[in-house]
């Protein structure tokens, strides 16, 4: 601990709300040493980027307040130095990157200019800051630097304005970065690029690192040290491997039994009747091609997932699927109606026996219905069970067969936590008793304890009702779970096809083995084991 | 399973206190509710209680001078050009001014929130035809239509609220159009539309549901504009005609006398401002009220030094 | 750019058209100008002559006709109150109401944008609730009330400014007071909101994170953005202004645009009328194209 260069100790922060007062962190305490990766582990609301926000001072106070604790960094207490003291720190020797860096880049100034200002704003001359803004960027892997400079935020992709994040954060060389959550938003195969980029840039400066995620695969790629924090208190802190292999508290080792892709492996029943027979479903938007002619069938009970990057068109194959947008050609057969040309009528039949399962239940459920009319608004829709009795008591037995209870039915969604929402939106979907639901990524925005929930009560219902199921996930540990085929779509086109099994454990095609590759897998030991074939290869 | 059903964020069964007390709590706009309650009573019951007070001509008490009691509580605020009392025809103008906003604004929210809905859920061509009839009623100058409709129809409070309201309607159509635009937009909306909902019920059921605190904020604010605009009109003698009274017309009628008796204009003008006022008051504050994620600013206390 | 003001312009010019035809037609049902001009007494004979005079004898269809083919050659025809081109006549009361405009919304924007910010960063104190205070009572109160409370104490109580007229500088000072408070205290809230909203968002938490300084962050980092909304309310104000300030031009004697208006209507003095509804919208045209170079000159995202 001697050799600690940031040091925080017995950090308690209480944020004042309307529902009184709330422990943002309790006795929080870490360090982090030169060219040492401290990853801070913990799902929403465990208080994880508080700490970093108060060694930034970039906690609003209030409603926060720093109850006590100190933060150590060259022989001086952060919580004390005056906020001009804390200001010049700020970037000189601390700096941060953040999640989302769209809206974590000003809008109407170019990135040139913001990435200069991380020098002038600390006196460096502006020409010398030009120079390294270019160097920097060069060396961040964004292609003409020169013309980049004059670029605004919303001319970069995700990953490129991650990058660029990175070069503004080392333009004065900081002894410590700070990532908050760097490459949540980001696909997997950007991702892995980008972690590997920062361990480089690391191992170039010597800073030390403090990475704040909720993913357990980017600890075990980056990380030397984990501290696992739930409800604001550091439950277990270690390395990687302790922490993975032998948890000691009972909230990581929930956690880590709870982390996807460890599963049995599911087989297609290939006895089933096909249900759906998609064939060249195509769809363009002005001159981009989101879907360029897509085959597939779908047999009664399978649980179909479609994988890929963000632009693959996986969500437009969902949409035409359901008529949300018309398919420009191609056919999908639904039992013999071609889902693709049928009329209103017979769609409004079809729309029975179809349902889905939206990303965000928080957007996906009307806030102003409560749970008995989200979920009986179907019924309304397709005037069915006309008994109001008979409703409430079909109500709670859905609710009680997605595992909530009689007494939430009354209920409005904001009263519910994230997992607790999507419960309500399955159950509205099994309402009309579908035998098709389509998930367009319904897990992704769960924690991933509750991620596991929902996949196993999905699974549940297939087994027990012989629901057919698609399921668009770029989440592929998720994907591994739960389905039975796997369609791994590129550019709008499908790249591979295959049994689950064959997917994961034999993929043919290149794109497949990179995405594969680019996964990041729990277990310290097998990214360790990954990263020296890689160096071997 | 069961215990993140037991966890702590599946309790919270309250839904925070009441409009009612969180009106408590906000003192500015407490009493702004309590000055529309009585100017509301006062334009209810006022012409029937005092109608003939109002009327009364009283020679000797010709611009009686304010804030004396020697003629009695009805000349407290003074008395007119014609010695009638101040407060009499103050409260029963209330009347026909509170009438006249109240109508526009009904007919105008109707009207406008209902071509809103259209041509925010209707297609590009249906929705372009409404906005530019929106755009030719924004730039009709409202005092044409004004002498337009109180000379071919003649000037009657119906009258009035018809020339109002037609200038009102496209802000209510513009700010519905916005919120169609943005909330049919959402994943709840989709999710009806793809349990096979029917555009009646998504408008309805789901999209009107949505857009009703905004347009009841800007309802309330326009009520403001509204009786500013008819002031306005009857101020230039292209409103509400004597024998007629509105607060605007007494501005109106009390403006020769300004050199020598101010309260004949200054009390209507104090009452606009008051009314006004309060309706501004009570919108910014239900702006808050009736916005979920904002309302937690509300529930709590004001805390000192924030 | 280009493209989008030709479209601009062809929208506007189709939206002009159909209120020209509305104006034409339904001013001509409000009554008989040869009643309102000539004196009580006049004759049938004189007012026939009237009508002659002024085309007014011809069925309404033909006189259209005759307005758009005059229209064609720029003609508005001529003015019945003051028997000289309506174009003038127009133009010449927007050579007064153009400075006042100008001068009023330059001291609104000015105002509101420093107050209003200043509030913003104060949230919650002493000078955010004054500022919401003064901008709700300028917002409540009517401009005609104000004008005459402001004559009676400063022209005639004070005797420091004329009660009307445009004579000196002097006249120009209540006109310009009273019309400035309505816009201010509409412009100040959402100056207001805007930058409280600019301040609490993301980037504003990267450059504290970069430390820079707290002005720069206000006033390089925040107010650039702030002012997006801004814009558009400025733009709605200032369309407001063009179309003349009725009332605050009637009450101080001031010959703008729209005391021409008012008193055009009230005399059926119909040609005025039409060419100031023109003008009017052409200058509100220009100005929307200003505000859009505005908008795209600010905002990055919005220029391609």
């Amino acid at each position: 601990m001697s050799d600690a260069l940031l040091t925080v100790k017995n950090l308690t922060v209480d944020f004042h709300t309307a529902r009184g007062t709330v422990h943002a962190v309790r006795n929080v305490s870490w360090s982090v040493s030169r060219g040492e990766t401290l990853a801070i582990l913990g799902e929403s609301g465990s208080g994880k980027s508080v700490s970093a926000s108060a060694v930034m001072n970039l906690l609003d106070i209030p409603p926060a307040e720093i109850v006590s604790g100190e933060i150590l960094y060259e022989g001086k207490d952060l919580l004390k130095v005056s906020p001009e003291e804390h200001r010049a720190l700020n970037g000189k020797k601390i700096a941060m990157i953040f999640q989302d860096p769209l809206g974590h880049l000003n809008p109407v100034y170019s990135v040139g200019w913001q990435i200069i200002e991380m020098m002038t704003a600390h006196g460096r001359p502006k020409d010398l800051a030009r120079k390294r803004a270019l160097e920097l960027i060069a060396r961040v892997g964004i292609p003409e630097p020169e013309k980049a400079m004059k670029k605004y935020p919303h001319q970069f992709s995700g990953g490129q304005r991650q990058r660029l994040m990175i070069a503004m954060a080392l333009m004065l060389k900081p002894d410590i970065l700070i990532a908050d959550e760097p490459t949540t938003a980001l696909d997997v195969t950007i991702q892995a690029e980008v972690l590997a980029l920062l361990k480089e840039l690391q191992a170039e400066t010597g800073m030390a690192m403090v990475l704040i995620t909720h993913d357990l695969g980017v600890v075990a790629e980056i990380a030397d040290r984990v501290v696992v924090m739930n409800k604001g208190v550091i439950v277990e802190t270690g390395t990687p491997r302790e922490v993975y292999h032998a948890p000691k508290h009972p909230y990581t080792q929930r956690l880590i039994s709870a982390a996807p892709g460890k599963g049995e492996i599911k087989l297609l029943d290939e006895t089933s009747p096909v249900l759906l027979r998609v064939e060249k479903l195509q769809k363009t938007y002005g001159n981009f091609d989101a879907l360029k002619g897509v085959s597939f069938n779908l047999t009664r009970g399978q649980s179909l997932a479609v994988v890929g990057e963000s632009g693959s068109g996986k969500s437009t194959l969902a949409r035409t699927l359901l008529r949300l947008e018309d398919a420009d050609s191609g056919h999908a057969y639904w039992k013999d109606k071609d889902l693709i040309t049928i009329g209103q009528r017979e769609l409004l039949t079809v729309r029975r026996e179809i349902q889905m399962v939206f990303q965000d239940p928080t957007q996906s459920l009307n806030p102003r219905m409560s749970v008995y009319d989200l979920i009986a608004e179907g019924w309304d829709i397709h005037k069915l069970m006309p008994n109001k009795a008979e409703r409430r008591k079909r109500v709670i037995e859905l609710l009680e067969q997605v595992g909530l209870a009689a007494e939430h039915v009354d209920r409005y969604p904001h009263q519910f936590s994230g997992g607790q929402r999507q419960r309500i939106a399955i159950a509205r979907a099994l309402a009309l008793e579908p035998e098709l639901i389509i998930c367009d990524e319904a897990v992704s925005a769960l924690d991933v304890s509750i991620q596991a929930q929902v996949v196993a009560l999905l699974d549940g219902l297939r087994q027990r009702l012989g629901i057919s199921f698609i399921f668009i996930a770029h989440d592929l540990g998720v994907v591994r779970d739960f389905a039975d085929t796997v369609i791994v779509m590129k550019s709008g086109e499908i790249v591979e096809m295959g049994p689950t099994e064959q997917i994961f454990d034999a993929p043919r095609e290149p794109y497949t083995q990179r995405l594969l590759a680019a996964n990041l897998d729990p277990d310290p030991d097998v990214q360790a084991e990954r990263r020296a074939a890689l160096t071997d290869a | 399973m069961a215990e993140v059903i037991s966890g702590p964020q599946s309790t919270v069964a309250d839904k925070g206190p009441s409009l009612l007390s969180m009106l408590w709590r906000d003192k500015l706009a407490f009493s702004s509710a309590i000055i529309l309650l009585v100017i509301i009573v006062a334009a209810l019951i006022g012409p029937t209680l005092l109608g003939d007070i109002a009327t009364q001509q009283n020679l000797r008490g010709r611009n009686f001078p304010p804030f004396s009691l020697d003629r009695g509580w009805a000349f407290f605020l003074g008395g007119d050009s014609l010695g009638r009392s101040m407060l009499a025809r103050l409260i029963v103008a209330a009347h026909s001014t509170i009438l006249i906003a109240l109508g526009t604004v009904a007919v105008a929210l109707t009207i406008g929130a209902t071509l809103g809905l259209v041509a925010g859920y209707a297609g590009k061509h249906v929705s372009q035809i409404i906005m530019r009839l929106a755009d030719v009623i924004m730039s009709f100058p409202s005092l044409l239509i004004a002498v337009v409709v109180l000379y071919v129809l003649g000037p009657s409070i119906p009258n009035m609220i018809l020339v109002l309201a037609i200038t009102r309607i496209p802000i209510y159509l513009r700010t519905t159009r916005a919120e169609v635009l943005e909330v049919r937009e959402r994943m709840f909306v989709q999710a009806a539309k793809v349990m096979g909902a029917t555009h009646t019920r998504i408008i309805l059921k789901h999209i009107l549901p949505v857009v009703t605190p905004t347009l009841v904020t800007i309802a309330t604010l326009d009520f403001a504009f509204v009786m500013l605009a008819e002031s306005s009109l009857s101020f230039l003698g292209i409103g509400v005609q004597p024998p007629g009274i509105t607060w605007g017309l007494m501005v109106s009628q009390g403006r020769p006398y300004l050199n020598t008796a101010w309260w004949l204009a200054f009390w209507p003008g104090l009452m606009i401002v008051l009314t006004a006022l309060s309706l501004n008051l009570l919108s910014s504050w239900m702006r808050v009220a009736l916005d979920p994620a904002q309302r937690w600013r509300l529930e709590t206390k004001r805390k000192k030094n924030v | 750019m280009i493209k989008m003001i030709g479209q601009r312009a062809i929208a506007s010019i189709l939206s002009l058209l159909v209120l020209m035809v509305l104006v034409f037609f339904l001013s001509r049902l409000t009554g008989d100008p040869a009643v309102l001009f000539l004196p009580i007494d006049a004759t049938e004979q004189m007012k026939e002559e009237f009508r002659r005079l002024h085309g007014l004898d011809l069925p309404i269809i033909q006189q259209f006709w005759h307005y758009i083919v005059d229209l064609t050659q720029l003609d508005f025809g001529d003015s019945l109150r003051k028997a000289r081109p309506a174009l003038d006549v127009v133009l010449e009361a927007y050579a007064w109401t153009l400075p006042l405009a100008l001068i009023t919304m330059s001291l609104v924007v000015v105002a509101a944008i420093v107050l209003g910010s200043l509030a913003a960063f104060n949230v919650g104190g002493f000078f955010d609730r004054l500022v919401s205070i003064i901008s709700l009572i300028g917002a409540s109160a009517p401009d005609f009330w104000i004008a005459i409370v402001a004559i009676v104490v400063f022209s005639i109580g004070l005797g420091w400014v004329p009660t009307s007229g445009v004579g000196t500088p002097w006249h120009w000072i209540l006109p310009i007071a009273v019309l400035f408070i309505r816009p201010f205290g509409l412009v100040v809230q959402v100056v207001r909101g805007s930058m409280l909203s600019a301040l609490s968002s993301l980037y504003v938490k990267t450059a504290r994170a970069k430390g820079v300084k707290n002005t720069r962050l206000i006033f390089v980092h925040t107010l650039r953005n702030g002012m997006l909304p801004v814009i558009t309310v400025i733009g709605d104000q200032a369309a407001a202004m063009l179309n003349g300030a009725v009332i605050v031009e009637t009450i101080f004697g001031f010959p703008g645009i729209g005391k021409l208006m008012i008193d055009s209507i009230l005399q059926r003095d119909f040609n005025v009328v039409l060419a100031a509804i023109m003008i009017t919208a052409l200058a509100i045209f220009v100005m929307n194209i200003l505000i859009d170079i505005a908008y795209s000159v600010l905002d990055p995202r919005i220029r391609n």
